[in-house]
């Protein structure tokens, strides 16, 4: 080394240069292209989802002219009982029949009974049933089609054309016929919101999801935020540094670590199997969220805690609260924004959570809507499952539109616990 | 009484408690000339009345909810002439008991059946009475001491406090009881499936089939319990995710720490962060209906030939999904290397990324590899993509394009739906989620012990 001068030092040092410049410029485009990656991974994600799914809030409608015949219906009265078993199957095949008069044939006829979804008898139920006077009327009735009518015109559109699937080609004329006389049409598809669970998938909803999901996260949340704050009190405000403290501690790191499904695992050994609390229930779901929520809830109202100054306590202190006064009565009250917050997060967590409550038994098939805590219910990300799983075509539009409704819940919880956070925040 | 109605009633005898313990307490006030002359705020003498009212009976009503079906069963039981050997049996008969007394049964009930039903009507009455006499007796009796022991010279907040520092540490202890709950769950439903399945068969065997006949003759009755394909499964599809996951997420830090100007940085960050926010199951919708019929496409059109179900695609996703986790957790050991070592290395001459890789990475190795050990851990468990893509096969296998399963899928595919908890199958589920806990366990502890360590060096 000595040897050089620093002529040739200087040399040496500008030939390399050109090089590490080359690798710098490289070092960086590797970092814009990770985030690219990430980012386009999150637009993928998106407009996937949204392209599959976006569908499934239009329903594809068939307009009947049914006629309440008392005969055909074989009741003369409606009443509760008479509405049960009364033929309305008959009716709206009838109805099918009038449109399409030159129809024969066994195998002919049962592809035009199945233009209309199998819901439709219930349509005609529900509306005679809300209005008598219908009784030996006709009038123009708008059917939910079947679901392998609605994915073949929702294709039309398409540029690939129309997906056959199990839509025939006399169906498809049908289909056409239909359009092009304004007896079919695409609606806004209520039934997506307003009914339970269902093999068909034209009649399936996510209504019972929904509430499913809402009694289980009401049972997390009255369990989970007392609970979680009163910890994180006593272990930020009163814990004497002690063997039994370090433990929880480290135990609360831990949990925040565990895989979801091991929690799912106690659910059902202990709260099923030992306890026998009730299967597939909401407060069993809600138990299990909670111990997974816990540690955030903790670790969050912890950081709350922190935050707020010293200053407050001794002030407190100083003019004679003892120090459960000065924590529950000046303390948590400035510290509550925070732990808010933390609580919202926690609670987004629990509404996607899926695997621990597959194991309780969540994912049975349920149509009703969950009247209490220990009725068996389902919740939306569980439904996402089910629906994921299986074979119609037409379900995985509903599969994607669910994941769009529980999305767009998850980005206005995150919002706003972002708005609180902004809104609430005390800078000491 | 029915229970609920009996907790409505403990509640308004409570609440009754404190209006009689703080209107005593402004009467004494009163009469001595002032709230100083109390020792605690009238509001304390209500509570601490109240809460002997309420919280005794409170823990006895829960005790008796918890024991009363087990006691009256063993009663019943006990009573019978003949009872079957086997638990199944005895759980079948007690459940024709309970229906017959519920009025429920179908079929004509034997006299032995009639007669417990009978028993059991009249003990569940007996019982229902016990409580609610109890119950009632327990707190009227105890806010009677309260409300007689009350003086002016009481010191009621002290002994508030007291229950309510109690309840704090009560609850900050249910971190440790969740642990000792998800411990004994696993552990006694392992032991008993190691009772007939050996655990080195468990550990060591190359077979995989959990299916059990029902019957002798049936073809494949015999279970096969070797768990190294799940394990090889699991960690091929960890180490896809980490593959995807590593690099990645640490190069975004490292952007984001190191070159983004702060309008980037604040618009990148929460935009990755919504990757962390997207519930599992939409990512095992994606990895099932797009990126596994890309990849077979894609390996296809290249000659090779892919299964629709592979390991390969659900790692991707899972790699997606741990970016953020990697990115945010480098990100805080990146931000956390003082300034001084940056400018040193800068002052001397090196370029910023010979900076980064020389002198910035190194001293924040400890927590990125904690970091990462956290990572792998969530790979590990990470259950919804795998049972959503990844498939149900326990194929042995090193090639990503077949399907694999991983130990949290058979967890999933074992429990769900009907069980009976005394066959391997379902306990062999306890099994899996033993490894799986321990396994997380130790990689946690590592990972916090780790970056613990490192943070002690720059505070």
């Amino acid at each position: 080394m000595t040897d050089l001068s620093q002529a040739q030092v200087r040399e040496r040092i500008e030939q390399s240069l050109a090089r590490r410049h080359r690798k710098e410029k490289l070092f960086r485009g590797l970092g814009i292209a990770s985030i690219a990656f990430g980012v386009l991974a999150v637009l993928v994600l998106f407009t996937d989802i949204i392209s599959k799914g976006s569908g499934a809030f239009v329903q594809t409608a068939v307009q009947l002219e049914v006629t309440y015949d008392a005969a055909e219906l074989g009741i003369d009265t409606v009443d509760e009982e008479s509405l049960t078993w009364a033929n309305f199957t008959g009716v709206v095949r009838e109805a099918l029949r009038e449109r399409f008069p030159d129809v024969s044939g066994r195998s002919e006829k049962r592809e035009l009974y199945s233009l209309v979804s199998t819901g439709a008898p219930f349509t005609l139920r529900d509306r005679l049933a809300a209005n008598p006077e219908l009784l030996g009327k006709t009038e123009k009735v708008w059917f939910a089609a079947d679901d392998d009518v609605d994915t073949f015109y929702k294709s039309l559109d398409d540029s690939a054309g129309g997906f056959r699937g199990r839509t025939s080609e006399r169906m498809a004329g049908w289909v056409e016929q239909l359009a092009e006389s304004g007896e079919l049409k695409k609606r806004f598809n209520t039934t997506f919101f307003t009914n339970g669970d269902s093999r068909e998938p034209e009649q399936a909803g996510i209504r019972a999801a929904l509430v499913g999901s809402l009694l289980t996260l009401l049972v997390t949340l009255a369990l989970s935020f007392p609970i979680g704050v009163a910890a994180a009190i006593y272990l930020e405000e009163f814990a004497p540094r002690n063997r039994w403290t370090d433990l929880i501690e480290v135990n609360i790191n831990n949990l925040a670590a565990v895989p979801s499904i091991v929690f799912g695992l106690l659910g059902l050994a202990i709260f099923i199997n030992f306890f026998e609390l009730p299967r597939s229930a909401p407060l069993v779901g809600g138990l299990v969220l909670t111990l997974m929520t816990l540690p955030t809830i903790i670790i969050s109202s912890r950081a709350a805690l922190k935050s707020v100054p010293p200053s407050i306590r001794e002030a407190a202190m100083g003019m004679g609260a003892s120090r459960m006064q000065v924590v529950l009565h000046h303390v948590l009250p400035l510290a509550m924004p925070g732990m808010l917050t933390g609580a919202i997060i926690g609670m987004a967590q629990a509404l996607g959570e899926t695997a621990p409550l597959l194991m309780i038994g969540m994912v049975a098939f349920i149509v009703d809507v969950p009247g209490g805590v220990t009725d068996p219910a389902t919740v939306l990300p569980v439904q996402i499952f089910l629906w994921a799983d299986s074979p119609e075509r037409a379900f995985v539009e509903k599969t994607s539109a669910a994941i769009m409704v529980l999305l767009s819940v998850l980005i206005v919880m995150n919002a706003s616990a972002v708005w609180l956070r902004k809104k609430l925040e005390r800078r000491w | 009484m029915q229970t609920p109605t009996l907790f409505a009633m403990l509640l308004l005898l409570v609440l009754v408690v404190y209006g009689t313990g703080f209107s005593r307490a402004l009467a004494a006030a009163r009469s001595r000339g002032g709230m100083r002359n109390l020792a605690s705020l009238p509001s304390y003498y209500g509570t601490h009345a109240a809460l002997w009212c309420g919280l005794p009976a409170l823990i006895l009503l829960a005790a008796w909810l918890v024991f009363d079906d087990p006691i009256i069963r063993s009663l019943v039981m006990g009573s019978l002439a003949d009872r079957p050997d086997t638990i199944a049996g005895r759980d079948l008969l007690y459940a024709q008991i309970q229906n017959q007394a519920a009025g429920s049964l179908f079929g004509e009930p034997t006299a032995q059946v009639k007669a417990a039903a009978e028993r059991l009507t009249s003990l569940q009455q007996t019982a229902q009475l016990l409580q609610t006499a109890m119950v009632l007796v327990l707190s009227i009796g105890l806010a009677a001491f309260a409300l007689l022991r009350f003086s002016p010279e009481l010191r009621a907040r002290e002994k508030v406090e007291k229950v309510l520092r109690a309840l704090l540490v009560g609850c900050a202890s249910a971190a440790i009881l969740t642990t000792v709950g998800i411990l004994l769950s696993v552990l006694f439903e392992s032991l008993r499936f190691f009772q007939s399945v050996p655990v080195t068969e468990f550990l060591f065997g190359l077979h995989w089939s959990p299916q059990m006949a029902l019957r002798a003759d049936q073809v494949g009755s015999s279970g096969a319990f070797g768990a190294v394909p799940l394990f090889t499964g699991t960690l091929m599809v960890s180490a896809i995710a980490m593959f995807v996951a590593v690099p990645v997420g640490l190069m975004s830090a490292i952007y984001l720490a190191e070159y983004a100007s702060s309008r980037v940085r604040s618009l990148a960050k929460p935009v990755l962060e919504i990757l962390a926010g997207v519930p599992t199951v939409v990512y095992g919708f994606f990895a099932a209906l797009t990126v596994a019929p890309f990849v077979r496409d894609v390996a296809t059109s290249i000659g090779l030939e892919a299964s629709s179900e592979s390991a390969l695609a659900a790692g991707l996703v899972m790699g997606v999904m741990i970016i953020p986790f990697v990115s945010s957790l480098s990100d805080d050991v990146i931000n956390a290397v003082p300034q001084s070592l940056r400018d040193g290395a800068l002052g001397l001459g090196s370029t910023r990324s010979e900076t980064i890789r020389r002198v910035v990475i190194p001293a924040a190795l400890p927590g990125i590899v904690g970091g990462v050990l956290l990572a792998v851990s969530r790979a590990i468990g990470e259950t919804m993509i795998v049972v959503m893509a990844a498939g149900l096969a326990a194929n042995l296998t090193a090639n990503p394009l077949e399907s694999v399963t991983t130990v949290t899928v058979q967890i999933v595919t074992l429990l769900v739906g009907d069980q009976e908890f005394d066959s391997p199958k379902t306990l062999a589920a306890f099994a899996l989620g033993l490894m799986l806990f321990l396994s997380t366990l130790v990689l946690n502890f590592i990972a916090l012990h780790v970056v613990k360590k490192y943070r002690e060096q720059y505070d």
